[in-house]
C-alpha cells in the first residue's frame, strides 16, 4: 500500500471578521495517505466545513500551508480543483434541472465533450441507483437521494480526493443509510475521502483513521480503534432493577473506579483499570450487599466517550 | 482551447442552464415575460382615458416606450433572486470548485439575463404593436432604441449581480425587490415629468430610468413632453448613454470584487 501523502495541511489558520460566517481554524494541521478515508470530527463551530472550504480552494486561510496532492491551495488553485470533488453541507446541485441535466451540466463545466458528459452522467446514475429519477426534476427527490445525485456530481472526473462535508446532516436514517452505502463504494474503489462529521458513530462506520477537531485545532488523532485506547480505561456497566439501589452501588464501586463514575438512571458506568480484577471485586461486592444487577458487562469505551473526554465537552 | 475560448464555452454552458430552467418551468418564466405586458394594460387601461394629448394621440404612444424602460428595471429582480439563490444553496461554490473559468459563472448569467430582456422587448413590442403603438422614425432608429434600452438591462444586471453577491439570503431579495417600485415609478415611464411638482420632476427626470425612455421614445418618433422642459430632458439620449456606462463602469468592479471575497 502506497504511504503517499495527498492532502498536508500545517498550521492553517483563518479568522473571520464577523464572526457569525462560521468556526475559524487556530493551527490546523492535517496528513491524509492515498486511498484512506479520513474522518473530520468535532462540534458545531469546530471549523471542519472551514477546513473543507480552505482545502478544497473555496476560502483563502490567513496563515499555514496545505497541498493536495502536491499541489499548493493557495498558488495552484486551479491544479488542485482538477484533482478534488466536492460534496457540500447542502446539496449543491441545480434543483429545477433533472438529475440527468445536473450531471451532464457539471460534466461540460468539467470540459468533457458533449458525447462523453451524457454517456458519464448515465454510468454514474447507474452506479447511484438514480437511473430511474433521471428525469425527474431534483426538487421531487428525497434528501438521500439529492444526496447520492450529489456525490456523483462530485465523481464526474474521478478526483484523486474527494471531500465529503457533513454527507448525512438532515437526512432521516434511511437516507443516511444509502449514502453510507454510496461512501463506501468510493472507498472501494480506490477514492480518498475526507469527510467531516459530527456524528461519532458515522466517523466509526466510515472512517479509516479520524481527526477531532475543538476549537479550530486537531485535538487528537489515530484509527477509531487508537482512539478509543487513547481514553485509557476500560467501562464497567451495571443496569439496575431497583433505581433506589443505584447510590449503594456507585459506592460499593468507588474503590475501583479510575476516574467519575457516571449514572444515567438504573445505568452506572464505572471506569476500570484493571478490567478483570474490577469485574470479579464488583461482582463479590454485589452479592454481598444482595444486590442483583439486570445486567453488568465489561466494555471499551465508545467514541462518544473518547470524544467527550478529549474535547472537555460536559458527559 | 484557449483560457479565453474555455471562459467562453463556460459561460455559454452556464447560460444554457437558465434556458433549460425556462423549459423546465415554463409557467414560471410565462409570467415573467408577460407581467409587463399587465403592467402596460392595467396602467393603458386605468390611465389611457384621463390622458390627453394636444395631438391627440393615444396615451400608448406614451406608455410602451415607459413600459420597455420598466421592465428593463424589473429584470434586476430576476437576476437578484438567481444569484442569491445560486449562493445560498451551494451551487455558486460547486461551480467555484470546478476547473471552470470562474469569470463564466457571472458571464453565463449576464447572457442568460441579456436574452431574458430580448425575449421580454419582443413580447411587449408585439403586445403595443397590437394596442396601436408604432415607431415612426424607420427600423434602424427603432433597433437604436431598443438598443439603449438593453444597455440600461446591461448596467442594472451588474446592479442585480452585486446585490445578490451582497445580500446573500432570499429574505432580502424581497425587501430590494419592493424598492424597486418607486425607482419605476418616480421616473417618465408613465407621466411626462412635466406634470409633477417641480422638485418631484427634476429628481424623476434625473432617474436614469427616465432617461431611456425619453431617449427611445425620440428614437422611436413616439411624444414625449418631458423632453424640451430642462436641460436633463434636451440631452436625455446623452444620459441614456452616460447613465448605464456609469452604472457599468461602478457596479461591474465590484460585482467581480464581490465574487473574489466569496472566497474570504
Amino acid at each position: 500500500m502506497t504511504t503517499e501523502r495527498v492532502i498536508e495541511a500545517a498550521g492553517v489558520r483563518k479568522n473571520y471578521q464577523g464572526g457569525t460566517e462560521g468556526a475559524g481554524l487556530n493551527g490546523f494541521d492535517l496528513e491524509v495517505t492515498a486511498g484512506t478515508v479520513t474522518g473530520l470530527l468535532g462540534p458545531n463551530g469546530a471549523g471542519k466545513t472551514t477546513a473543507v472550504r480552505i482545502l478544497s480552494t473555496l476560502l483563502e486561510m490567513d496563515s499555514g500551508t496545505a497541498t493536495i496532492a502536491g499541489h499548493d491551495v493557495r498558488q495552484q488553485g486551479g491544479e488542485v480543483r482538477r484533482r478534488i470533488g466536492l460534496v457540500g453541507q447542502y446539496a449543491a446541485v441545480d434543483e429545477v434541472l433533472t438529475g440527468r441535466q445536473n450531471l451532464v451540466l457539471f460534466g461540460r463545466l468539467n470540459h468533457l465533450g458533449r458525447a462523453k458528459a451524457v454517456s458519464r452522467a448515465d454510468e454514474l446514475l447507474e452506479r447511484f441507483s438514480l437511473t430511474e429519477a433521471a428525469g425527474q426534476a431534483v426538487s421531487k427527490y428525497s434528501g438521500g437521494m439529492r444526496r447520492r445525485l450529489d456525490l456523483a456530481a462530485s465523481l464526474i472526473v474521478a478526483p484523486r480526493v474527494l471531500f465529503v462535508d457533513e454527507p448525512t446532516t438532515g437526512l432521516d436514517p434511511a437516507g443516511r443509510i444509502e449514502v453510507w452505502s454510496a461512501v463506501r463504494q468510493l472507498v472501494d474503489g480506490g477514492t480518498t475521502v475526507l469527510l467531516t462529521t459530527q456524528y461519532l458513530e458515522e466517523a466509526d462506520q466510515l472512517a479509516n483513521r479520524i481527526s477531532m477537531l475543538k476549537d479550530g485545532r486537531v485535538v487528537a488523532e489515530g484509527t477509531p480503534d487508537e482512539l478509543k485506547t487513547q481514553l485509557g480505561s476500560d467501562w464497567l456497566d451495571l443496569v439496575l432493577a431497583d433505581p433506589a439501589d443505584v447510590p449503594r452501588v456507585v459506592e460499593l464501586a468507588g474503590p475501583f473506579a479510575d476516574g467519575e463514575i457516571r449514572v444515567h438512571d438504573v445505568r452506572v458506568s464505572v471506569p476500570v483499570k484493571d478490567r478483570t480484577k474490577a469485574l470479579v471485586a464488583m461482582a463479590n461486592s454485589l452479592h454481598e450487599a444482595r444486590i442483583e444487577p439486570e445486567d453488568l458487562t465489561l466494555r471499551r469505551p465508545t467514541l462518544d466517550e473518547v470524544f467527550l473526554h478529549l474535547t472537555g465537552a460536559a458527559a | 482551447m484557449t483560457g479565453l475560448g474555455w471562459a467562453l464555452a463556460d459561460s455559454w454552458t452556464i447560460a444554457r442552464r437558465t434556458l433549460m430552467h425556462w423549459r423546465m418551468q415554463p409557467g414560471l418564466v410565462l409570467f415573467t415575460w408577460f407581467f409587463p405586458v399587465l403592467m402596460l394594460l392595467m396602467f393603458g387601461g386605468l390611465l389611457g382615458g384621463a390622458m390627453e394629448f394636444p395631438d391627440g394621440s393615444s396615451y400608448y404612444e406614451l406608455l410602451v416606450p415607459g413600459i420597455f424602460a420598466l421592465s428593463m428595471l424589473f429584470g434586476l429582480e430576476g437576476t437578484m433572486t438567481a444569484v442569491t439563490t445560486d449562493v445560498s444553496k451551494g451551487v455558486t461554490d460547486r461551480f467555484r470548485s470546478l476547473p471552470m473559468s470562474s469569470a463564466a459563472v457571472v458571464l453565463g448569467r449576464c447572457i442568460a439575463d441579456m436574452l431574458d430582456s430580448v425575449v421580454t422587448l419582443v413580447v411587449l413590442a408585439a403586445t403595443g404593436l397590437a394596442l396601436g403603438w408604432r415607431w415612426h422614425e424607420g427600423l434602424p432608429s427603432a433597433v437604436a432604441a431598443f438598443g439603449l434600452l438593453l444597455l440600461l438591462r446591461f448596467a442594472l444586471l451588474w446592479v442585480g449581480i452585486f446585490i445578490g453577491l451582497t445580500v446573500k439570503n432570499a429574505q432580502s431579495v424581497t425587501m430590494v425587490q419592493v424598492l424597486v417600485w418607486p425607482v419605476g415609478f418616480l421616473s417618465s415611464a408613465f407621466v411626462a415629468t412635466s406634470t409633477m411638482p417641480d422638485w418631484l420632476g427634476t429628481v424623476a427626470q434625473w432617474n436614469p430610468l427616465s432617461a431611456t425612455a425619453t431617449a427611445s421614445r425620440a428614437l422611436f418618433g413616439n411624444p414625449d413632453p418631458s423632453a424640451t422642459a430642462t436641460w436633463i430632458g434636451t440631452h436625455a439620449g446623452l444620459a441614456a448613454v452616460m447613465a448605464p456606462v456609469l452604472l457599468t463602469a461602478v457596479f461591474l468592479p465590484l460585482s467581480a470584487h464581490r465574487f473574489r471575497t466569496l472566497s474570504r
